[in-house]
């Protein structure tokens, strides 16, 4: 019964979807009143039927409904219920419907925010929203439909795969979409505004806090898979530019870039199209990302099982979205004229910099992502892309970027004058090498050309962004939100160039073969094998090995790696153990038996790896500071036309 | 200045700096695209000399040995019309195993082996490289490529990163 039940929520939800869309765009068109009265109601119910069909799911997941094909195909009756309940998502059909859940709650979200909106103005936003949740509604009933039964119902389920029985699966993937889905508001005001015409400043101040609150989710939301990828994987790496890291990546660069220039237009209402345009591709680029993972048209680690059918329906939405949303540019871009000048030197100089790095370090990406694909439909050759091309391509765009970030906050809007500033930035410039060169050279006394490079640029970004917060509050001068959001983002940003320069530049690696009692030393840290011993979980069994760590005779810490053997699916999966040690993170790995007790164990030594992700939280703190300024709340406007829309508006 | 040599200036800057990027961008991408071979090509000899390239195949069975001693393993694969031996030092992935399908990065050495640096076997264990599923069709049609490439498990490994 619960499955037909939640198949005709969703069946419902569709229909609201629709009429959400076709009242929020053609109410304010035909200035129908009545018709901008019924969205908030369709957004309400459309919420009401998700929520319904997603705890339907859900509950017949914990019972083991295995009669469902989509549960039999991802749960097992020895499945912990935890698992149970993250299995959701764990697949195509689930996480699409938890992108769709978690859409409908960001328009939720909007409906509640958009009180201080005009009427209009905001139907149009929900319109947008709604004309997405339609497609993606629409996808899932006519080609994932998670409710699908099975008859005759399994004996049980097939089981989840074991890489995804993980704590980290059950909040990074929500987390991710979050981040994903919340450009979809972007892209819904950018839509509301150009069939609006009302392209002033206050349209930017409306869409800040919301972009920016997206992009700190997408934020945790990368850094959460590129931790549960170092530890569950067991491959010790933390990013491997994989078609599907890099489909998470693309959206969060342009999301970068949009945050930026929505200030300028914001503050200055400049770079007004641009701006416009950059909320188009962010939220195109979370869709390609949905369509590059879920079509299967790219390998990589994470990919689902490949369809054409749902390749060719995401394609065809995502033609339909996309081009509309490029259309409806092109014909507003054009009337869209700056009034104001700046000049080079000025804030919104540097912040025009930061876009087009941030556009080419995403173009490049794209590039490379892309290219087996071309490749192989142009029938030029199997062809793989690796950090060998990604590596030097991006950095070679994030360094002036990292350079530029330092003056860039020191700089003024409209004038290029740096004058007062230029003592400040040479001497931060100064002490930020000194320390670089010290720490670099004192600690580990070799480094590559890059290390204290990217040392100094990170250490010039905390002292250079530190110098007006201190001072403002010696002074006692208040600090609004917005500031000390920035100021601990790019905090957030030189701790993570700092500990990605100390990981690309002092790993160790070492793959050996151990007997038991033998020991091996990488590091400066001993590594003693103690064998291995079997052992039982709740769906799986397999061995666990024990690894006494020391250094110069001194016990540092106990490692404990496993390898399991889950029942259901027969796969060997490799439990890492990572202990902390004095910043540095180390990591075992049990190989293969090699016979006669001997194993072939993998260890690695990453310091300051850890700071990744705090380095991530901290710039998603940032975010979230920053959205929650009083000023994007209190600024009520009453509806006033803009660029003659109105008038447009009537004809159209 | 003035205004409009500004923005000349400004408009040269960026096209100057995308084409520079634009330009070192394609250079690391001819350099560092590795691409795919199966050992009937191997065999046929069109891989460049000296290439760095991917060769993927099956396992075949009962051909894995290790070097007593040391993390040295050698294993023959397939595409069942030709075989190429390899050799690889390291700790070899949860999902390798004899016939099962297999891509390897790494180069030829002169006495015919290939020297592999990675080993990849991803996925559940009827996970077939879609590379190696594409050539074992090629090479033999459509039967025996569905009897050795079984379409990929209904249970997919997911979520993105």
């Amino acid at each position: 019964m619960l499955p037909e039940l939640g198949h005709f929520a969703l069946i419902l939800a569709l229909l609201l979807a629709g009429l959400q869309a076709f009242f929020g765009i053609a109410g304010p068109m035909l200035g129908r009143d009545r018709w901008i009265a019924a969205v908030t109601p369709a957004v309400a119910g459309q919420f009401v039927m998700i929520a319904t069909a997603v705890g339907c799911l859900v509950a017949s997941f914990v019972a083991n409904d295995f009669s469902v094909l989509y549960i039999a195909e991802n749960s097992n009756s020895a499945l912990p219920m935890f698992y149970r309940v993250t299995a959701m998502w764990g697949a195509h059909e689930g996480s699409l419907l938890l992108w769709i859940l978690l859409l409908a709650a960001w328009t939720v979200a909007v409906t509640i925010g958009a009180s201080r909106l005009p009427p209009r103005f905001a139907a149009r936003v929900l319109g947008v929203l709604g004309l997405i949740s339609f497609g993606f509604l629409l996808f899932t009933l006519a080609t994932s439909n998670p409710f699908l039964r099975l008859d005759p119902a399994a004996p049980d389920g097939h089981d989840l795969n074991p890489i995804l029985q993980d704590p980290a699966l059950a909040i990074h993937p929500p987390i991710l979409y979050t981040g994903y889905v919340g450009f979809a508001v972007a892209f819904a005001f950018a839509c509301a505004a150009m069939l609006e015409g009302r392209l002033d400043q206050t349209w930017a101040r409306w869409t800040r806090p919301w972009t920016t609150a997206a992009w700190a989710f997408l934020t945790c939301g990368i850094a959460l898979g590129s931790f549960w990828a170092y530890y569950e994987l067991g491959w010790g790496g933390f990013w491997f530019w994989d078609p599907v890291e890099n489909a998470s990546f693309m959206p969060w660069l342009m999301g970068t870039a949009l945050v930026h220039s929505l200030a300028v237009t914001d503050k200055r209402g400049l770079f007004k199209s641009w701006t416009l345009l950059l909320a188009i591709l962010a939220f195109s680029l979370s869709m390609l990302g949905t369509f590059l993972v879920r079509s299967g048209v790219l390998v990589s680690v994470h990919s689902f099982a490949a369809d054409p059918s749902r390749g060719i329906f995401i394609l065809a939405f995502l033609i339909i979205m996309i081009g509309g949303a490029l259309s409806l540019y092109a014909w507003r871009a054009p009337q869209l004229k700056s009034t104001a000048g700046f000049e080079l030197g000025s804030r919104e100089s540097f912040l025009l910099f930061n876009n087009v790095l941030l556009v080419i370090a995403a173009t490049t990406v794209f590039a490379g992502t892309l290219a087996p694909l071309i490749s192989d439909a142009l029938k030029l050759g199997t062809v793989s892309v690796g950090p060998p091309y990604f590596n030097p391509t991006f950095m070679l765009s994030m360094l002036p970027l990292l350079a530029l970030l330092s003056v860039g906050i020191h700089s003024n809007w409209k004038r290029g004058r740096l004058k007062d500033k230029q003592r400040t930035l040479l001497y931060t410039l100064i002490a930020a090498a000194v320390l670089a060169c010290g720490l670099v050279y004192g600690i580990y006394s070799h480094g590559r050309v890059l290390t204290p490079v990217g040392a100094t640029l990170a250490l010039w970004i905390v002292l250079a962004s530190l110098v007006d917060p201190i001072d403002r509050w010696r002074r006692g001068l208040s600090l609004s939100r917005a500031v000390i959001g920035m100021t601990i983002a790019h905090l957030g940003l030189a701790t993570a160039v700092i500990a990605l320069t100390t990981v690309q530049s002092f790993t160790t690696e070492r793959d050996v073969a151990l007997a038991p009692g033998a020991s091996t030393s990488a590091g400066g840290y001993e590594f003693r094998f103690d064998g291995v011993r079997p052992l039982e979980g709740p769906n799986y069994d397999g061995v666990g090995g024990t690894i006494v760590v020391t250094r110069q005779g001194a016990p540092v810490t106990v490692l404990t790696p496993e390898k399991r053997q889950y029942w259901v699916q027969r796969q060997a999966i490799t439990q890492t153990s990572i202990k902390m040690h004095h910043g540095n993170n180390l990591l075992v790995a049990l190989g293969e038996d090699l016979g006669g007790g001997r194993w072939s164990v993998r260890i690695q030594i990453r310091p300051l790896v850890s700071l990744i992700w705090l380095a991530a939280l901290i710039m998603a703190i940032g975010g979230a500071t920053a959205a929650s300024d009083r000023r994007y709340r209190t600024a009520k406007v009453a509806e006033a036309p803009a660029l003659g829309a109105t008038a447009r508006d009537g004809a159209a | 200045m003035t205004r409009r040599q500004r923005r000349m200036v400004l408009v040269l800057g960026i096209v100057g700096g995308v084409s520079i990027a634009g330009a070192l961008a394609l250079s690391a991408f001819r350099q560092n695209v590795t691409f795919f071979f199966d050992p009937t090509q191997v065999a046929a000899g069109q891989v460049p000399a000296g290439e760095r390239f991917r060769l993927g195949g099956m396992v075949t069975q009962g051909s894995l040995h290790r070097a007593p001693g040391s993390l040295e393993v050698r294993f023959v694969v397939t595409d069942f019309s030709h075989d190429v031996p390899v050799s690889y030092t390291g700790v070899l992935p949860d999902l390798f195993r004899e016939g099962a399908g297999v891509v390897a990065h790494g180069q030829m050495r002169h006495d015919g082996t290939f020297v592999a640096d990675e080993v990849l076997a991803k996925h559940d264990e009827k996970y077939m490289p879609p590379e190696v599923a594409r050539s074992l069709k090629k090479r033999h049609g459509e039967s025996r490529a569905d009897a050795t490439a079984p379409p990929p498990t209904p249970s997919p490994p997911s979520a993105g990163t």
